[in-house]
């Protein structure tokens, strides 16, 4: 039976490339859609009509939303190159730093580029106190780590994939933005892991364009906190 | 499997904890309850879970989890009775989602109009009768979001019926609509007289005085 495979995406998303980085870890063939955010497709609309929003996989016309909830179903529908260990415990623990990521770093980090702005005499304050956030994070995931190679061991795994925010778009912030967060005297593990992941064949090809994307972030975000 | 191998600390009025205790109920597992003062947090729940300092708090032969859904999911990869996602893939995936949605959709929103006054409490309750509303959907007309019997979401986000209940009395302002949201509101009612469920609940009186206390604050 024809299978078909549907991922509606954003270029610059982590969230959808993290979708299509899992697929072609797997091998799955999908057809690719970009929608414009300004302008969001009939489809999209009809297959994420919660949240509206990308990205959304559609497997044989049956959609699921939500990037990670996407992942778990690409593991447990196609099973060659697992992307979550077996024993249970490993497996609630990439859970539960995905879920980290998503809630507690990339907000953190956004702030911590481009956050509100303070009248002169807080700003510096507010932004050093936005980058300790931001360390004290990435110190988590430094020491969750530990002698890996990756996140989900010898091969690159949930967590890994769920991580490419921390991986690639974090390194693309701080270059829009002039921020210093992920630096390699205090992050040396994260740092070596970041160059692993973006070397890997299935996340190298699915990573936006360096400049394209520092270009739509200062034009969408302007010149960051940190820049004088 | 031995009592002392798993190990929750909870605190008595939080349903997160509760979730928990359903699911460690409804497959049967023994485990020893640790009641935390969250005024005062004690030094083993800083240990096990310093990232976010919170109850609920899963120890399974002295490794720690938190996060109140990925317990859940933790305990029917472990324990296969009574499972709670149910086999397909894509069912599986739309039980995440849901449970996904109600914690991150339906409870700040509720917690808002609990705390708000004015309107930013009238925009609260908009958006919370809007968001359940959307979860009503996800029933998609089955008794329990498991179907005939409760699943993974029900114990997700069955508990948002009771502590809608006591915000309602507490503000006084509807926020499950007989009218509108009836699915939702018979799902409600249906989960919270399973013995079970009944079962594991704080005595309501204590619960509602904890929830004044709470709302004398704000």
């Amino acid at each position: 039976m024809a299978e078909e495979v549907l991922v509606f995406g954003a270029w610059g998303s982590p969230f959808s490339r993290r979708v299509e980085m899992a697929l072609k870890l797997k091998g799955i063939e999908y057809k690719y859609i970009e929608e414009d955010l300004t302008n969001k497709s009939p489809s999209l609309l009809k297959y994420n009509p919660v949240h509206k929003k990308i990205p959304v996989l559609v497997h044989n016309g049956k959609p699921v939303a939500e990037s990670l909830v996407i992942l778990e179903y690409i593991d447990e529908t196609w099973k060659d190159h697992p992307i979550l260990p077996k024993d249970p415990y490993e497996r609630a623990n990439a859970r539960f730093w995905a879920k980290f990521i998503d809630e507690k770093c990339l907000s953190a980090i956004f702030k911590a580029c481009w956050g509100e702005h303070y009248e002169h005499e807080k700003a510096e304050k507010e932004h050093e106190k936005a980058v300790k956030e931001v360390s004290e994070l990435l110190q988590f995931l430094e020491n969750e780590l530990k002698e890996k190679r990756y996140f989900g061991g010898e091969t690159v795994g949930l967590l890994d994939i769920a991580a490419n925010i921390i991986g690639y778009w974090l390194g693309v912030f701080e270059e829009a933005s002039g921020a210093e967060l992920l630096t390699r005297e205090k992050f040396p593990k994260l740092c070596n892991w970041a160059n692993e992941f973006v070397c890997v064949t299935a996340i190298k090809e699915n990573l936006p364009a360096r400049d394209k994307l520092i270009a739509y972030l200062r034009n969408r975000f302007g010149a960051g906190n940190a820049s004088k | 499997m031995a009592e002392d191998s798993v190990k929750l600390l909870g605190y008595w009025a939080s349903p997160y904890s509760l979730k928990v205790k359903w699911a460690l109920k409804l497959k049967g597992i023994q485990y020893q309850y640790v009641e935390e003062d969250l005024k005062n947090k004690s030094p083993m729940l800083l240990q096990y879970n310093p990232v976010y300092k919170k109850i609920p708090v899963l120890v399974h032969d002295d490794k720690p989890l938190a996060e109140s859904l990925i317990i859940l999911e933790y305990i029917d990869e472990v324990w296969k009775q009574n499972p709670l996602l149910p086999i397909d893939p894509h069912e599986r995936a739309k039980a995440r989602f849901w449970a996904k949605f109600a914690d991150d959709k339906c409870v700040p929103a509720l917690v808002a109009a609990f705390s708000k006054k004015g309107e930013e409490q009238e925009r609260a309750v908009k958006e919370a009768r809007e968001n359940l509303k959307i979860l009503e959907s996800g029933l998609e007309g089955k008794r329990f979001f498991g179907g005939e019997t409760i699943g993974f979401v029900d114990i997700a986000a069955g508990w948002i019926g009771c502590w809608a209940q006591m915000t309602e009395e507490i503000i006084g302002i509807k926020l499950i609509d007989a009218e509108t949201m009836p699915l939702l509101d018979s799902w409600f009612q249906d989960f919270l007289e399973i013995p079970l469920i009944k079962e594991c609940m704080p005595p309501q009186d204590k619960l509602l005085e904890h929830c004044k206390e709470s709302h004398k604050k704000f």
